[in-house]
């Protein structure tokens, strides 16, 4: 099967973030407003109404697209920020707005026919009837996919689907329960897909002895505790070490520091039929953007001249410097 | 380069400027805060509430350490030694390079933490807010900082640079 060059898309949480990513190779960069229509609401992160003008006029001046990410779920009766944001996308001239909620998809596709929407991974759509349900619904061009298929079931549903694939390549991988996921809700009462992200700072705590061993704590809760030199991980539930009666070691219940990277399987994706090939990491500073943008560039760029490229040395920006196919490869999780 | 010779290197500093007295470098930094604050209003805006607390920078292979206070209307950066430090919201450790790099967009902060190069203590949520909105700032404050000095400063910058080459490196990949 041939390869049809995929589209390479980037995370951009400041504008500074944006040029690094566009600099850098990517075709589009994905970004969202400083509130709650965007599910990465971070405190210092993500663009106001001004930047996020000069952040779509700087990329399609040196030819790449934005994508706005509206994909949070408005709450009963509070739905004029996430109207205004999707208006406001509109007129910026966004390439496309990601949406998650039916009630965004919805007035966006009522109101605006013409502008072109792609599905969050926060709405879970995992099975080409509930894709082709949004497609139908809401004229929905692209869906990105949870983190929890097999490249062979991505090819399935592919070529069971009208719409094009959007498929994650690296960074953060938790348990992939995406967008209903309760964890941190649980131990602090923020909502990961609602408020912030999963732990949000407000509710993590550092605690290192005077050996250097590393405690992190969400709230009340130890999540993992290091020793003095071993890499460490986000204090994230998911990926918490814990300790039970029935084992004599505290162990990841759920999933272990690790980071997604998804290079051997480029050519695999690609032969696929996945359109857009996508880089988590909004958090990230512009070292990880410039990084990371650079290399799957010069790797994309390599397997459709017909070359084998060989692309190290992202090892050092990976969780707990530790990489994984992921559910890509074959995962099930526990 | 072997470890022992590159943790030698490392708190060479410390130990050159240990007799520092702090009142010298007291208008220095003063200077330098109040020069960025003034040029780079866009820092404190992404600041939010944080803009208000008080931030330990502490470069670990230095023998003092300095407490900014970002507020926009009375910025301060201050010098102190570790074992008279006034009460602080939160604290940022790691080498004095590491730290640079960081700031300066070379270095990824969540790497660092991986790696346990970088220390962050008490308040998480505003060390990650100011990390965002150092990370917003294109440009070098490093040079920023230099310039004040005029060539004085950018020959200082430029030694300690040439020890971080030879130290470690950034992540970058020629996109060539």
């Amino acid at each position: 099967m041939s390869m049809i060059q995929p589209e390479l898309v980037c995370p951009a949480g400041t504008p500074a973030s944006l040029r690094t990513a566009v600099d850098a190779g990517a075709d589009a960069v994905y970004c969202g407003f400083q509130n709650a229509t965007n599910a990465r609401n971070f405190s210092g992160l993500n663009f106001t109404t001004t930047e996020m003008r000069g952040g779509v006029d700087y990329a399609h001046d040196k030819g790449a697209k934005v994508l706005l990410a509206i994909n949070t779920f408005p709450p009963g009766g509070k739905t004029d920020l996430w109207k205004i944001a999707v208006d406001d996308g509109v007129r910026f001239g966004v390439d496309a707005l990601i949406v998650a909620d039916i009630g965004v998809a919805e007035y966006a596709s009522h109101n605006h026919p013409d502008q072109r929407l792609h599905l969050s991974v926060q709405a879970g759509a995992s099975s080409a009837e509930a894709i082709q349900y949004y497609c139908d619904s809401f004229n929905i061009k692209r869906v990105v996919l949870p983190r929890i298929l097999t490249v062979k079931e991505i090819k399935a549903i592919h070529d069971e689907i009208p719409c094009e694939i959007e498929a994650f390549i690296f960074g953060n991988i938790g348990m992939m329960a995406e967008g209903r996921c309760s964890l941190t809700n649980y131990i602090t009462g923020v909502s990961t897909n609602m408020d912030d992200i999963c732990s949000p700072a407000s509710h993590v705590k550092y605690e290192e002895d005077k050996a250097r061993n590393l405690t992190t704590k969400l709230g009340d809760f130890t999540v993992d505790c290091f020793n003095c030199g071993e890499n460490a991980g986000y204090p994230t539930v998911c990926k918490g070490r814990y300790l039970v009666d029935h084992r004599e070691e505290p162990y990841y219940a759920f999933e272990e520091p690790v980071s997604l990277n998804l290079t051997s399987l480029l050519p695999d994706l690609m032969q696929a039929g996945v359109t857009a090939l996508k880089i988590e990491g909004r958090q990230r500073s512009r070292a990880y953007v410039r990084a990371v943008v650079s290399a799957f560039r010069k790797a994309v760029d390599g397997y459709m001249a017909g070359e084998n490229p060989e692309l190290s040395g992202l090892l050092a920006l990976t969780e707990g410097h530790r990489e994984t196919s992921g559910a890509f490869g074959g995962k099930r999780w526990r | 380069m072997n470890p022992s010779r590159k943790s030698k290197i490392q708190n060479l500093p410390r130990i050159l400027f240990a007799p520092l007295p702090l009142p010298v470098i007291e208008p220095i930094l003063s200077k330098v805060v109040r020069t960025i604050s003034h040029n780079r209003p866009e820092l404190t805006n992404r600041l939010g509430v944080h803009k208000y607390k008080s931030f330990v920078i502490d470069p670990i292979n230095m023998p003092f350490v300095l407490l900014l206070q970002p507020n926009p209307d009375d910025p301060s950066l201050k010098a102190y030694r570790r074992n008279r430090l006034p009460p602080f919201d939160a604290r940022i450790a790691g080498t004095l390079l590491t730290l640079l790099d960081m700031v300066d967009g070379k270095l990824d902060g969540d790497a660092l933490f991986f790696t346990r190069d970088l220390i962050v203590e008490g308040d998480t949520e505003a060390v990650v807010c100011l990390r965002n909105a150092l990370d917003d700032i294109e440009g070098s404050i490093a040079n920023d900082i230099a310039d004040i000095f005029k060539t004085p400063g950018r020959a200082a910058l430029a030694a300690v640079r040439r020890i971080k080459g030879e130290q470690q490196g950034s992540y970058e990949h020629d996109p060539a």
